[in-house]
């Protein structure tokens, strides 16, 4: 399988181990890994905000730099759900939209083409260590992959996975809500971490970087020895366990 | 704006909001309950799902035919003897109220819990010409003597207050003396309001749904106040929204499942009262007079527009129950009576982005909200909406903002601009950073650094990663 890797502009400048294991793992199942280099941020934060032409142009240069693809996988729930979403940007038939559609029908989220699409639920990866996962809510709710990273994880050697209480609520992350309304957000992202805090995990894991950066940089701030990984890293690892 | 409540500033609201740990803690807990009983009654349900696109299509096809289901509904209720009212605006329906309370020399009204009422301040209208009004729903009535403290939450209005500051409004206005158990705290109210039923001239209540094809108005309440507010005065006014109507019963009956699972979690509540029209001959009770107003304020010209789901809404609060921003600022930081992700919908619309231009950016766009609605209003995307026309039609964003939104297409459009900027990146913001992280951000990031830490962009980017592997493949290939 032709996987053309999506990083995602955070993913590029902040989470470079977490691309580097997703190729990685994606390649030790088989498939042939491209990244189109001309590839930017897929648009989210114009989205969000209202700036729908802006996002428009954004969209397009996505479309066109990934339309040779078999398969696009990307490794952010939010950012894949943004591509999805494109279809509603353009005028109904036309054929950007058309474009659209066809971008959106080949594009996932790493766990979710790793158990649909390839059919795997065990990468044959192991960890030695206690972690809670962040269900974020654009990859939940919106793209509707809730399953696929708890069956990948449940599979690794040696890791024990604990509950996240209240799992479901946001991180107070979305985007420019941060900066906009920072107050709110910081109760937020307190709130998340008082729960992270109060399992026994020392690793907290996630399939979206910016949900991850909000967490990991509330944790930071608190000192908190909890370590912040993306679920790549974790399903790429072949430690001794 | 009578919708309007609280301090006119919308950050001062939050920081209220944010610092009240009373009313925090009674938001907490109210939430937790409420979002489990609700998943559990949507579970025993079975198919919850087909039951909301069964309750999505009969409000969309409600709000398309609006027009006709209430021309059929005020035709059924003149039939059966009743006056119909219809008002534009909340002054006109006011108005209309205070003239059939004034020509029945009015002295003391009973009124159940509605909404509609709070937004045209009916209450205060009828004041103003003397007439003593009387809240029955349990929490309005906590509400209405703790000196008119607003409600924040379209259920539950006395949600941000816990068990003890009850007793003590209890305690202070009407010298109760007992403890704070719920128990004890509903059987006073009962007594007290038990007289206020038989001693009112006239009657006023809301309207969960009017059932167009009877002329029937259903009321849902678990304290039965409804039925003594309609059984007894002499003289009823119902006032309903002018989109709060079903075609039929059958109809009825799946918008009221919905209702009373997703607002708190029962089957059915413990009173579903149906009125229809004045007592007629045959009939023991019910008023002799029976009037209804229906009030627009606005909602018609939410019609034809991209918002015309937002009037798909049974005020059922399950998007309020499950909202992270609303546990975090309580329902008085909205500005509006109608708090949470509808209200952030709602309130701009019935109102202005003058009053509310706040509200849409006042979500994290989660989704909770659009996957607990039990009519599937779309909420998240509502917001989006709203911020999309204060961008496009109202250029209300400033000019920082269109800059920056500018210059991030042109960027993102443009593959070595960004190449080119990512690159700088660890360079730029080297000043900034202590170790890894960024503490101190500037500009718009100092927002975030207030309480998180920012991460410094890697000097190694990821293409650069995979650029160098490639390299070093085709290397490892020719050895």
């Amino acid at each position: 399988m032709k996987v053309s890797f999506f990083i995602t502009c955070l993913g590029d400048m902040f989470y470079v181990n977490a691309g580097k294991a997703a190729v990685e793992l994606l390649e030790r199942l088989g498939c042939e890994v491209d990244f189109p280099r001309a590839q930017t941020c897929c648009g989210q934060p114009a989205y969000n905000s209202g700036y729908r032409k802006e996002t428009i142009e954004v969209a397009k240069h996505l479309i066109e730099t990934f339309e040779h693809a078999e398969y696009v996988v990307g490794i952010s729930g939010s950012c894949v759900y943004m591509i999805h979403e494109y279809t509603q940007l353009f005028e109904e038939g036309s054929d950007w939209q058309k474009r659209a559609i066809a971008l959106k029908d080949k594009t996932y989220e790493l766990t979710q083409f790793i158990v649909d699409v390839i059919g795997v639920d065990d990468v044959g990866a192991s960890y030695q260590g206690v972690a809670t996962y962040h269900t974020s809510c654009h990859m939940t709710r919106l793209l509707g992959v809730k399953e696929a990273p708890f069956r990948l994880l449940q599979n690794v050697k040696g890791l024990e996975l604990v509950d996240l209480p209240n799992r479901h609520d946001c991180c107070g992350f979305g985007g420019t809500f941060s900066i906009k309304m920072s107050d709110i957000s910081e109760q937020m992202v307190d709130e998340k971490v008082a729960h992270i805090e109060g399992t026994k995990a020392h690793l907290l894991l996630g399939a979206d970087g910016s949900c991850l950066m909000n967490i990991g940089g509330r944790l930071s701030r608190n000192g908190s020895p909890v370590e912040v990984k993306h679920i790549a890293e974790i399903l790429n690892s072949r430690g001794d366990v | 704006m009578p919708m309007h409540i609280g301090e006119k500033d919308f950050k001062k609201r939050v920081t209220k909001g944010i610092e009240d740990d009373f009313m925090r803690g009674a938001v907490r807990s109210a939430q937790g309950r409420l979002q489990d009983k609700r998943a559990t009654a949507a579970d025993e349900l079975g198919d919850w799902e087909d039951w909301r696109t069964l309750g999505s299509e009969i409000r969309s096809h409600t709000i398309e035919h609006l027009d006709y289901y209430l021309n059929q509904l005020s035709e059924k209720v003149a039939e059966l003897g009743g006056h119909v009212f219809f008002a534009e605006t909340g002054e006109e329906a006011n108005e209309y109220i205070q003239k059939i309370a004034k020509e029945k020399e009015a002295k003391k009204i009973a009124k159940s819990k509605s909404m509609v009422t709070e937004e045209i301040s009916m209450n205060e209208a009828l004041e103003e010409i003397g007439c003593e009004v009387i809240e029955t729903d349990l929490g309005e009535y906590i509400l209405q003597i703790d000196d008119h403290d607003p409600p924040s939450h379209i259920v539950a209005p006395a949600l941000h207050k816990n068990k003890e500051q009850i007793r003590d409004v209890f305690n202070e206005k009407l010298g109760y003396l007992k403890t704070e158990k719920p128990e004890e705290l509903a059987l006073f109210a009962r007594e007290k309001l038990r007289e206020e039923f038989l001693s009112a001239d006239l009657g006023i209540t809301g309207c969960n749904f009017a059932v167009a094809e009877s002329g029937s108005f259903a009321l849902v309440t678990n304290e039965g106040n409804a039925r003594m507010v309609s059984a007894l005065p002499k003289t009823q006014i119902t006032v309903m929204g002018m989109e709060r109507i079903v075609p039929g019963w059958e109809e009825l009956d799946v918008v009221v499942s919905l209702l009373t699972r997703a607002a708190v979690g029962q089957k059915l509540t413990s009173y579903i009262t149906a009125l229809t029209g004045p007592k007629q001959l045959e009939e023991a009770d019910g008023p002799e007079e029976f009037h209804l107003v229906i009030v627009d304020n606005g909602r018609s010209k939410i019609l034809g527009t991209e918002f015309q789901e937002a009037l798909h809404c049974i005020r059922c609060a399950a998007c309020i129950n499950v909202c992270p921003v609303y546990r975090h600022v309580g329902g008085h930081a909205y500005g509006s009576i109608y708090p949470g992700p509808i209200g952030a919908v709602l309130s701009p619309l019935l109102s202005d982005y003058d009053e509310y231009k706040e509200l849409p950016y006042a979500s994290s766009l989660c989704g909770a909200c659009t996957e607990v609605c039990p009519v599937k209003i779309p909420l998240h995307e509502q917001l989006i909406m709203h911020r999309r026309k204060m961008v496009e039609d109202e250029k209300r964003t400033t000019l920082s903002e269109r800059v920056a939104m500018r210059g991030f297409e042109q960027l993102m459009n443009s593959a070595s601009l960004y190449r080119t900027a990512t690159k700088m990146a660890p360079f730029m913001s080297t000043p900034f950073a202590r170790k890894q992280m960024i503490t101190k951000g500037p500009g718009p990031l100092k927002h975030w650094t207030h309480a998180r830490d920012f991460p410094k962009p890697e000097n190694e980017r990821f293409r650069d990663w995979f650029k160098n592997r490639e390299k070093r493949g085709e290397q490892d290939a020719k050895r």
